[in-house]
């Protein structure tokens, strides 16, 4: 993006200051539109999105053979580059890549080596010489993979398998999946996410994405001191109670509520967290009878929701597993497929 | 030597002056304006007609880098970028390594300055020993070895109490204390603007409060101790506001603003480009808009570049882990000349505060082109266009969001002390 | 350009020339196969004419494809549907043009990823020039012979037409 298109726009922005802005694409997408890197969902048409929906389908499809593979990505390298520990995330792309006949390597790069001094740059370039196709790569700093996609290693496709507090595209399209499933379409829904969004990459990744693929409304429960300011300005109304904010609502999302943020004012207990927001079997009864409740995991039983909910008819948290190697399989293709091909119209074999 | 500038737009608000004219020079002095004095002789003729010629610019904060950073940049080698910007004279923060709160490493800087021979060099002394916040500096004899104010630059200072102390001190030797105003436990942790932009991008905000909140505060320690205070790159609305009271009230309170608070926002950082990792942050649009009237309208005393040359594996990170800091001093006059295109500013607003509004907040002489003046002049091309390459610019920092960029306006001569240090 | 071939009638023949093939090995319960899109349309109207028990399946080769390296991936794919066990069993495999053999590959290595079919017998409409590997169809509706310029397709669902146009 050249500098006159940003002082464009911020001139544009100043005239129209209620426009809402997304990024970029310049990084993401290739010439024809398609996916090269997979970085955040800001940008992304609800054609796009619709389709990593669709592939995903398919690969819903293998997982289900006996050989639950399939040779599209054979002979890539795929790195899982994890500088944040994750087993659970981790697991899924790997067997993602794994499905796909790629060839997987691990590193938990965590922060040890950048404590030893070496710099981003430098442990990425000396990746880059083991000729890697694909990297999948949590950090803990957002902006992390647009920094590799953009600076350090321009011929291989990122994923990223969540940012610091920007972003979780993978976890928020295999929750869009299971809402798919079990709502069937996503005009007139009222979806509402509770819990910290403050510091939620999946939180902001899931805002975009019902925004993008048209649902009524998105809705944000939690007390002032877990909001980030201006909220709003991402397509979300602001709830302060369970009992308002969870009214006519088809889809519950709870979020997991780490222990550190009972410190430094945030917070004052767990206990006062779940007699005002944690979802019982009383509280859901505030939303449609037929609301589903999503988890995007781990859950804290006791804390964010109670056991009989997460074990309960409703639940469908367990979808929400099985869906993830499908969409990561999905994303991993349509992103190796955006990095190598040149887009002709594809025809007969 | 002996210059006649010879028939350019002389633009001198400090003494009313816009009209075109010669300007005649000997002895390092300005000696005449528009008729050649009796007697003189020119050695050496700059033909001027087209251009535009103001007193010499004064930065109020530029980073040298030496001693203790010369990787990122050396006296010599920034005070030629500021030159070619069109300064004749800069201010360098104490965040040098050591830092500057001893005579010896004034002296050093001062002595490297001279040697370089490029714009003259005005020192800020740190206000604490080793900018640390607790213990005040030497402010006397910083003062004495040549300093023109101090500053705590980027760090905080213990405590309220410390801080009036030191105010209290300063007032005594009559020192100025330049203060960038934020408050630490707002602004902890955070990288950009806390806002809209912020939240979309997942990076920790800096509101706009922790900057308010901190201007109030110095504003009424200043009111009490009595001490000039100067508050430094001021990016909010509402400090625009206090300052504003604060100066109908009668307080010595000045204050400026940095070129790229002007210019751009926090929508700039989408995409996480460290190009535009600024501290304090770039704010939204109706700041920059009052920052803007603010000026025009006198509230601010001064432009300054807050230049910051880094070495490119400083901005090669994660946004966050980024190094904050701009490239500017080559830039500043064809930015600002971009908001007089647009109307914003008007060119003697511009030279303004430039060159008179710093040098009244410094209270050293400059700003002023009459007879019997210190003979540091730019003369400037206010059309030409140019681009701003790695290669062009003499920075030792290439870290600019305007590289590959065409801009307009190109300084074609700076002189200092009556000597042409740029052509 | 356009020409019309009678589909209809081809498809008459294939399908007795099918039963006739099934007939001579001992094939009694055969499975079919149908490769998208226009696979699926012709394997539909064979199941109906031989009356087969089992539904039909489809078959989506993007994933088998070896030109992903060319050309990427299909974005418009959709799952495959098998709804039997191919282990074991007798599968009729149907597609619409068989050309240069490398999309009937790309459907015998999927379906081999479902299970060991006991044999695999290959039905196309159209048999052009161009066969790249050494693959070749059991039943033939028609071989053609097109000109550099013209590209050939059927048409549908519904009432199935050939069509031969200039590229």
């Amino acid at each position: 993006m050249t500098l006159q298109m940003i002082l464009d726009r911020v001139n544009r922005i100043g005239k129209n200051s209620m426009k809402q802005v997304t990024e970029p694409n310049h990084l993401q997408l290739n010439e024809q539109g398609q996916l090269k890197h997979f970085l955040t969902l800001d940008g992304l048409d609800k054609a796009l999105l619709t389709e990593i929906l669709d592939t995903a389908d398919s690969f819903i499809e293998v997982g289900a053979r006996s050989i639950k593979k399939v040779p599209l990505l054979r002979g890539k390298t795929v790195v899982n580059l994890f500088f944040e520990a994750s087993t659970r995330t981790r697991s899924t792309f790997e067997l993602a890549a794994k499905r796909l006949s790629a060839d997987v390597l691990n590193l938990n790069i965590s922060t040890s080596a950048t404590s030893k001094g070496e710099s981003l740059s430098d442990t990425l370039q000396n990746l880059e010489a083991m000729a890697s196709d694909m990297f999948v790569v949590r950090h803990s700093q957002s902006g992390a993979p647009h920094f590799i996609a953009e600076s350090v290693t321009p011929n291989v496709s990122i994923i990223n398998a969540g940012d610091g507090r920007h972003a979780h595209p993978t976890q928020a399209m295999l929750d869009m999946l299971t809402i798919r499933q079990h709502k069937g379409r996503f005009e007139g829904l009222t979806v509402a996410i509770v819990g910290d969004i403050l510091h939620s990459r999946v939180a902001r990744s899931q805002i975009r994405a019902l925004k993008t693929l048209g649902v009524s409304e998105v809705r944000v429960i939690a007390p002032n001191t877990l909001l980030p300011v201006d909220i709003e300005s991402l397509g979300a109304t602001v709830f302060s109670t369970m009992k308002e904010g969870l009214e006519n609502v088809d889809v519950i999302i709870m979020l997991r509520l780490q222990r550190e943020r009972m410190e430094g004012a945030l917070l004052p207990s767990e206990h006062e967290f779940y007699e005002l927001y944690g979802l019982t079997t009383e509280k859901l009864k505030y939303a449609k009878s037929d609301a589903i409740v999503m988890h995007p995991g781990p859950i804290n039983r006791g804390v964010e929701i109670e056991s009989a909910v997460a074990d309960g008819s409703q639940s469908v948290i367990l979808n929400q597993v099985t869906n993830g190697i499908a969409v990561r399989m999905a994303v991993m293709s349509m992103a190796m497929s955006g990095h190598v091909a040149g887009r002709d119209k594809l025809g007969e074999l | 030597m002996n210059i006649e500038i010879k028939s350019g737009r002389i633009i001198d608000p400090a003494n009313g002056v816009d009209e075109i004219q010669s300007l005649y020079i000997a002895d390092g002095k300005v000696v005449g304006l528009g008729g050649v004095p009796e007697g003189y002789k020119a050695d050496n003729i700059i033909d001027a007609s087209g251009c535009v010629v103001t007193p010499g610019f004064i930065d109020l904060c530029t980073y040298l880098r030496e001693p203790g950073y010369e990787y990122k940049g050396t006296v010599a080698s920034e005070t030629y970028a500021a030159v070619k910007g069109g300064f004749t004279a800069v201010c360098c923060p104490p965040e040098t390594l050591p830092v500057n709160d001893t005579e010896a490493v004034t002296n050093l800087i001062l002595d490297l300055a001279e040697r370089a021979g490029f714009a003259k060099v005005y020192p800020i002394g740190a206000l604490t020993k080793g900018l640390k916040g607790q213990q005040l500096s030497e402010l006397y004899s910083l003062r004495q070895a040549g300093c023109v104010a101090v500053g705590n630059g980027d760090h905080s200072v213990a405590s309220l109490s410390v801080m009036k102390r030191c105010f209290e001190y300063a007032k005594t030797h009559g020192v100025s204390v330049f203060v960038r105003p934020e408050e630490a436990s707002l602004a902890v942790d955070g990288c950009v603007h806390e806002g809209a932009v912020g939240t979309r991008l997942g990076l920790n905000g800096i509101p706009a409060l922790a900057e308010t909140v901190a201007v109030s505060q110095l504003i009424l320690l200043a009111e009490e101790t009595g001490v000039h205070l100067h508050l430094s790159h001021l990016t909010t609305a509402k400090s625009v506001q206090l300052v504003a009271e604060a100066k109908r009230s009668g307080l010595r309170i000045t204050a400026d603003v940095a070129i790229q608070h002007l210019i751009l926002t926090d929508e700039t950082v989408s995409g996480f480009d460290s190009r535009f990792h600024c501290r304090p942050p770039l704010r939204t649009h109706a700041d920059r808009i009052a920052l803007i009237k603010g000026l025009n309208d006198g509230v601010i005393d001064a432009v300054c570049s807050q230049h910051q040359p880094h070495e490119a594996a400083a901005k090669q990170a994660p946004f966050a882990e980024s190094d904050p800091g701009i490239s500017s001093v080559e830039v500043v006059l064809p930015l600002l000349l971009g908001l007089v295109r647009d109307s914003e500013l008007s060119l003697a607003t511009l030279v303004k505060a430039l060159s008179v509004g710093a040098a009244g907040v410094l209270e050293v002489a400059g700003g002023s082109l009459a007879v019997g003046d210190v003979a540091d002049v730019c003369v400037f091309d206010p059309d030409e266009a140019w681009r701003v390459t790695a290669e062009s610019m003499l920075s030792a920092g290439k870290n600019t969001p305007w590289g590959e960029h065409e801009v307009q306006g190109l300084v074609k001569y700076t002189l200092v002390d009556g000597r042409i240090a740029y052509a | 350009m356009t020409e019309l071939i009678d589909v209809e009638g081809l498809l008459e023949t294939m399908c007795h020339d099918l039963s006739g093939h099934l007939a001579s090995r001992q094939i009694d319960d055969p499975c079919i196969v149908g490769i998208r899109t226009g696979g699926v349309w012709l394997a539909d109207v064979i199941h109906k004419k031989l009356d087969i028990a089992e539904p039909c399946g489809e078959l989506d080769i993007s994933f088998y494809r070896d030109d992903f390296t060319r050309i990427g991936l299909n974005p418009k794919v959709k799952p495959s549907v098998l709804p039997f066990e191919t282990e074991g069993r007798h599968l009729v495999l149907v597609d619409d043009v068989l050309m240069s053999g490398r999309t009937v590959r790309a459907a015998m290595n999927e379906l081999f990823d479902y299970g060991r079919p006991a044999s695999i017998t290959l039905v196309t409409l159209i048999e052009l020039d161009g066969r790249e590997l050494p693959i070749q169809a059991d039943i033939v509706g028609q071989k053609i012979s097109l000109s550099g310029n013209q590209q050939i397709k059927l048409k549908g669902p519904g009432k199935l037409v050939l069509e031969i146009t200039d590229k």
